[in-house]
């Protein structure tokens, strides 16, 4: 039951993530009775799944707001998290954990009182309302009198709900996936698969009256290895990971999880160090979007710039890059780790622009910030489960496509680097300095790629980097892999998008010749 | 959920899983209450007050083996679930290894008091919480005119667990933690808004560090980053300050474990007996260090704890080796993860080290960055000031260092005499000499 923690901040590829699964094939999920082909579902499956109706939510929203406040909302969540994994040939572990509670907020001002409940009793959920209510010390305000139900475009279609996938289907893809990784290579010494799932059904209730809810598959496999070659050992590991049900695992899917796996250990037998320094850097179409992640998205989450805290924070309408130069926040983008229905505040998603063309537009708000700012809010207020309160936080960011071609864009540096693949990156919010972590990667010489990278950390400050964003290509790309992104001690799941960049110059960790 | 409650549960628990058909179980039941205040500009910007609980149950099923876990823990749900589990087991391929710990391993837990449970805990007020986050905040802001923001807080966590094992093993836990600090944004030069944060962690309230401490530290931290740049890439002294230290630490933890070396994932596997580093590098694993944030009477096994030298004088005596990985290694189990590290001291304080240095960095915090375990590769970000001739000249950030830990933990060459008492890894600070950093 010992969960490893993951990295703070972005965290991509394999984690030997312990969590918990379930046999839904023997049909204990209170879920798999709501499942339709498609995600559901009525309104009144998500009052029954929590075990409560619109009077008793009603009466706990009035117990929060029993000191006054803004307003009070409730979090319902229910939470089934399957993991299946092979390590030393043998699918010999599973994890399951379920989770189950409502996290009951009021809010006065821009101050927040929080608490949760794991048993949805009446008495259970009142008392944890009346201790959120003491951040208020006012006279009470009325609850609803009534709810409407908001319903929300949905973007993860789903073929097959996961509480209809028991471990039985899930084992024979495992051993697929492994023997395929085996195929790939003979110098493959020691594999290591994980398959998870999990699926989170939210119910938001707001004391403005409304009630919205959302259903969130994930489907993630992860495939590490280690590869050896006269006596000299490289390991790495490759995911896949999108709001699906198991459909997402096709043949095609793994043949790519197999052949990426495998080809970005072996590669590393030849790697080399690059020179340690500045130098120009070029962004591979893709998961290289780290970079927007930690170089403006942290900083445009509206909660650090009301603080006063983000080096973005008195910037907006600002040329801040080049013209060619749009970066997006998105919940929409289809089956995208990143995307949601509605945030967990229940406001709607949206695309948000961040930057167009080379100006800044807006902060990604939750519903404090859009108050303090007066406008409306973006979609951005997210949690990691019901245990925790909202704030703003990035769904799906991306650049926009810009004019140049790859072999443009390669072919212009002299000497740089190329970066592929990667682990981890952070970002501090007041100085705007960011780090992501390169993997894989190569050297540039002469506008073309040469020797492979391996193993270095590339540091810059937010604004500067932006502002030598000179390149940009026309063929973005949405990262396929199992991001995280870890805030305040809160992780939730994000995607991240690219068009081969290039930055004039950064820092690259490297060695001094 | 009182100690006894919880034992009678996780008894029940197991006696259910072998009735559904496991041949052994194990079982953790945890609780714990958590309060956190945070406070910006005086008030209170956040106040969140909780309890929770979970169970665990680990099920073997012929040398078949699944771990799950929930938080609902009404009797028929969990009747279900643990049936469940048994049943999932049974899909799932057999792995001789798998199983409870040898019993001859839970004998000789010490019959000592940790000192990690402070019975004033009920006591504390929300007012008193409120007041001492304030008060951290106030000294944060009067210490300079430049802070244009600070959020400080005070948190706390009572928490209580037990482990019960079919096969004989019990054990309960009970601790309680509180933290509190600040964090302090100041005007810089430019667009820069330098920040820097102090946070102090205490088992007992009566020990907690004076607020007006973290929060002029906070503050002056932060001031002292102002006009921070990056200078030219090459090779310096490197002085890490001991709060700073874990980073360098923990990628050497990772592949000390019985774990990494199966999977053929550590550069430290062949080298039990070698010397992995400097002669004065001595690092010991104290589980029952008194009043220590990883003080423990067992381990996750249940296998009673034991201090231990895992690296003496730069010689490597021992792994993390947990129950399941020790069996497939026939390895004798050590300890199934880091408790308290303690490191042997030098002399010198953090500005003794700094007066030391010709031409160095000191390292007061590092950004991002990772290692590779199979080769000891290691990158990352670094924030800091440039010292000549033993003084502070100016601050650099947006460097990074990189090398091999295997080179690196042999140009360590003295460690300080003031390990961080305020977490589990009581480091001091550590002086290593001709580093890589690259910067311009």
């Amino acid at each position: 039951m010992a969960a490893m923690t993951r990295r703070e901040f972005i965290a991509n590829g394999a984690k030997w993530v312990a969590v918990a699964s379930i046999p839904a094939v023997l049909n204990i999920n209170p879920l798999r009775a709501l499942a339709g082909a498609e995600a559901p579902m009525e309104l009144v499956d998500y009052l029954k799944l929590f075990e409560v109706d619109q009077e008793l939510i009603a009466k706990i929203i009035s117990a929060g707001l029993d000191r006054g406040g803004d307003f009070c909302d409730l979090y319902f969540e229910h939470r089934v998290s399957n993991w299946v994994g092979l390590q030393d040939e043998a699918v010999n572990r599973a994890y399951c954990n379920i989770d189950y509670g409502v996290g009951i907020r009021v809010v006065n001002g821009d101050q927040t009182g929080f608490s949760f409940t794991e048993e949805l009793t009446p008495e259970a959920m009142l008392k944890a309302a009346q201790t959120a209510a003491n951040i208020a010390n006012q006279s009470a305000k009325p609850g609803p009198v009534e709810f409407s139900f908001h319903r929300a475009p949905n973007y993860y279609p789903v073929e097959k709900v996961w509480a209809d996938v028991g471990i039985d289907q899930k084992i024979p893809v495992v051993q697929e996936l492994n023997a395929k990784l085996h195929d790939r290579d003979s110098r493959v010494t020691k594999t290591r698969v994980w398959y998870g799932d999990w699926t989170s059904t939210v119910l938001v209730a707001s004391s403005d009256g409304t009630l919205s809810c959302d259903y969130r598959p994930m489907a993630e496999i992860q495939a590490g290895c280690t590869a050896e070659q006269n006596g000299q050992r490289e390991e790495n590991s490759y995911s896949l990971s999108a709001r699906k049900g198991p459909e997402h695992f096709s043949k095609e899917n793994l043949d790519k999880v197999a052949t990426e796996a495998v080809k970005n250990t072996v590669v590393l037998f030849d790697a080399v160090k690059p020179e340690a320094g500045e130098m120009e850097v070029v962004l591979a179409a893709g998961s290289s979007g780290i970079l927007l992640h930690e170089a403006i998205g942290h900083g445009m989450e509206a909660d650090f710039n009301r603080k006063n805290e983000s080096i973005y924070s008195d910037k907006i309408d600002q040329q801040i890059a080049e013209p060619m130069v749009s970066i997006v926040d998105d919940g929409t983008w289809e089956s995208a780790r990143g995307a949601i229905n509605i945030d967990d505040e229940g406001s709607p998603t949206q695309k948000t622009y961040l930057v167009r063309d080379g100006i800044l537009r807006s902060y990604m708000h939750d519903l404090i910030s859009s108050r303090h700012y007066k406008v409306k809010p973006t979609g951005n207020g997210r949690r990691e489960s019901f245990r925790y309160d909202p704030m703003p936080r990035m769904r799906c960011t991306y650049m926009l496509p810009g004019p140049h071609t790859k072999e443009e864009v390669i072919g212009s540096v002299k000497k740089g680097i190329y970066c592929e693949s990667f682990t981890n990156g952070e970002v501090h919010i007041g100085p705007g300095d960011f780090t992501f972590y390169v993997k894989n990667g190569n050297l540039i010489e002469d506008g073309k790629i040469s020797k492979p990278i391996k193993d270095i950390n590339i540091i810059g400050n937010g604004p500067e980097v932006l502002k030598r964003v000179v390149m940009v290509g026309n063929d973005l790309e949405m990262s396929v892999g199992s991001g995280m992104c870890g805030k305040n001690g809160q992780s939730v799941p994000v995607s991240m998008g690219l068009p081969t960049t290039k930055v004039s110059a950064i820092t690259v960790g490297g060695i001094n010749s | 959920m009182n100690k006894e409650n919880q034992l009678a549960l996780a008894r029940w628990a197991v006696d259910q899983a072998k009735k559904a058909g496991a041949d052994a179980a194990a079982v953790d039941v945890v609780n714990s209450r958590d309060i956190e205040v945070e406070v910006r500009e005086q008030k209170v910007d956040k106040l969140k007050e909780s309890t929770q609980n979970s169970l665990g149950i680990s099920v073997y099923v012929n040398n078949r083996y699944t771990s799950q876990s929930t938080n609902d823990l009404r009797e028929n749900t969990l009747t279900r679930f643990i049936s469940e589990a048994v049943a999932m087991a049974k899909y799932l391929t057999e792995d001789e290894f798998r199983g409870l710990p040898d019993p001859k391993y839970y004998p000789g837990r010490q019959d000592i008091d940790l000192k990690i449970y402070d019975g004033g805990y009920e006591s504390l007020t929300s007012k008193e919480r409120i007041d001492f986050a304030k008060a951290v905040e106030d000294a944060a802001r009067s210490h300079s005119d430049k802070v244009i923001a600070c959020t400080a807080g005070f948190n706390d966590s009572e928490y209580r667990s037990v482990k019960v094992h079919s096969n004989g093993f019990e054990g309960t836990a009970e601790g309680t933690v509180y933290s509190a600090g600040a964090e302090s944004t100041v005007r810089g030069e430019g667009d820069g808004r330098p920040s820097d944060w102090d946070w102090r962690t205490f088992r007992f309230l009566k020990e907690a560090v004076a607020p007006e401490v973290m929060g002029h530290s906070a503050t002056e931290r932060a001031l002292t980053k102002i006009g921070q740049k990056k200078i030219d890439s090459g090779v310096y002294d490197l002085v890490i300050e001991n709060r700073a230290a874990s980073r360098f630490i923990g990628m050497l933890i990772g592949p000390m474990s019985a774990a990494s070396i199966q999977q053929k994932r550590s550069f430290l596997d062949g080298k039990l007996g070698e010397k992995i580093a400097s002669d004065k590098f001595t690092m010991i694993d104290d589980p029952l260090l008194v009043s220590g944030f990883g003080s423990r009477l067992y381990d996750g096994d249940g296998i009673a704890a034991t201090r231990r030298v895992m690296i003496d004088k730069g010689v490597l005596k021992s792994f993390y080796v947990d129950w399941y990985y020790g069996r497939k290694l026939d390895w004798e189990p050590t300890s199934s993860g880091t408790s308290n590290l303690v490191f042997e001291q030098g002399d010198k304080s953090l500005e003794e080290l700094v007066a030391q240095m010709k031409r160095g960095i000191l390292v007061t915090g590092f950004i991002g960055g990772n290692s590779n375990s199979v080769t000891g590769d290691f990158s990352v970000g670094i924030i800091g000031m440039f010292v000549e001739n033993g003084r502070r000249v100016k601050p650099v950030n947006e460097m990074n260092i990189s090398g091999n830990l295997t080179e690196v933990m042999n140009q360590l060459v003295e460690m300080g005499n003031d390990p961080w008492i305020y977490a589990s890894w009581l480091r001091p600070s550590v002086y290593f000499r001709d580093i890589q950093f690259s910067g311009v």
